[in-house]
């Protein structure tokens, strides 16, 4: 039988590690977005 | 600065709810709202991918100061029953991760902002971030009852680095929106600070109504209205705004001065009792919202 807190620790670890890498993704889409942008201003 | 009394589990790591209820989620709209506002009354337009960016720096600064502020003050925070839920007081958070989190999103934010818009409205960021953190949080709130007074110029900054991020410099309209909230500031609080007396009391914060008593305070709260409206109205005499500003303004400014002069006719001293209080305090965030919404509603129509 697994200990109620090893199932808690694994459950906030996957939900961060999850959110890191949503937040990780829009933030190489906005970096994206922002080099656009300025290309766009200098032509 | 005393330990914090609740007990940290340190052994569980942070959940993601905590961590993001260490921004104030709730405050941070106003700021992005009036941060906003700021950029759009801007003469010049900014491209939409970097006015988006702009505001979710300002957004995450305010997080940064905020959970910074937490960081600081949890042991405040433990005596109030109205901070007492917060994720370090409650003891569901550890300080060095809250510390790490603030600072961490504090640097992201104004690098962010430098890169994506300029480095004007970097700066006034982190100046926002470190006047909130140091001079209000540090040293101002624990030491004297004129700390929102002058604290409240941190949250009066973002019109001014939403304008500064669309244009690259800072002219007299931004400057006036932030005397208005300068001025809004201490109005907003001292009606809060009167009904939830007895927490700051209890955690030994030097709030006027504490210090001074609630009569002092509510002349204070009428006597902050005048400027403030005059603060808000100023700009359509000054050709800096339109008409539609200039009425909705002094509409919102005569009402948000009648509920000041009813809290000032009010002598109640227990908070079940201080509805003209309550209602001010409520109204007060709503004209914020209004009047920066009708500033940029007059850019609009201009």
């Amino acid at each position: 039988m697994t200990d109620p807190r090893d199932d808690e620790i694994r459950r906030r670890q996957k939900a961060r590690a999850i959110i890191m890498a949503l937040l990780l993704g829009a933030f190489v889409l906005l970096v994206y977005a922002i080099t656009i942008a300025k290309m766009g201003m200098l032509r | 600065m005393t330990t914090v009394t609740a007990t940290t589990d340190t052994a569980l790591p942070a959940d993601w709810r905590d961590l993001l209820a260490l921004t104030k989620p709730r405050v941070m709209s106003l700021v992005v709202f009036t941060g906003l506002a700021g950029m759009l009354a801007a003469p010049v337009g900014i491209h939409p991918v970097l006015g988006f960016t702009a505001i979710l720096c300002i957004a995450l600064g305010a997080g940064a100061a905020a959970a910074l502020n937490m960081w600081y003050e949890a042991d405040l925070d433990a005596l109030m029953k109205r901070t007492a839920g917060r994720p370090l007081p409650a003891g569901r958070l550890d300080r060095q991760t809250a510390l790490h989190f603030g600072v961490g999103l504090a640097f992201f934010s104004v690098l962010l902002m430098g890169l994506a818009a300029n480095w004007l409205a970097a700066t006034i960021l982190a100046a926002s971030i470190l006047f909130y953190v140091l001079v209000y949080t540090v040293w101002l709130k624990r030491r004297t009852p004129q700390n929102i007074v002058i604290g409240g110029a941190a949250g009066a900054f973002p019109p001014v680095i939403g304008w500064a991020a669309a244009t690259g410099d800072v002219t007299l309209l931004p400057v006036l929106l932030f005397t208005l909230i300068f001025l809004w500031t201490p109005p907003h609080f001292w009606a809060l600070s009167l009904f939830v007396r007895s927490d700051y009391a209890a955690a030994g914060v030097p709030m006027l109504p504490v210090v001074s008593g609630a009569r002092a305070t509510r002349r204070q709260i009428a006597l902050y209205t005048l400027p403030m409206a005059a603060a808000a109205v100023a700009p359509w005499p000054l050709g800096l705004a339109g008409a539609f500003y200039g009425v909705a303004a002094a509409a919102l400014s005569l009402v948000f001065l009648i509920l000041a002069l009813r809290v000032l006719a009010n002598s109640a001293g227990e908070p079940e009792a201080m509805k003209p209080e309550k209602q001010l305090f409520a109204y007060s965030i709503l004209y914020l919202f209004a009047l920066f919404g009708a500033l940029v509603v007059d850019k609009v129509l201009a």
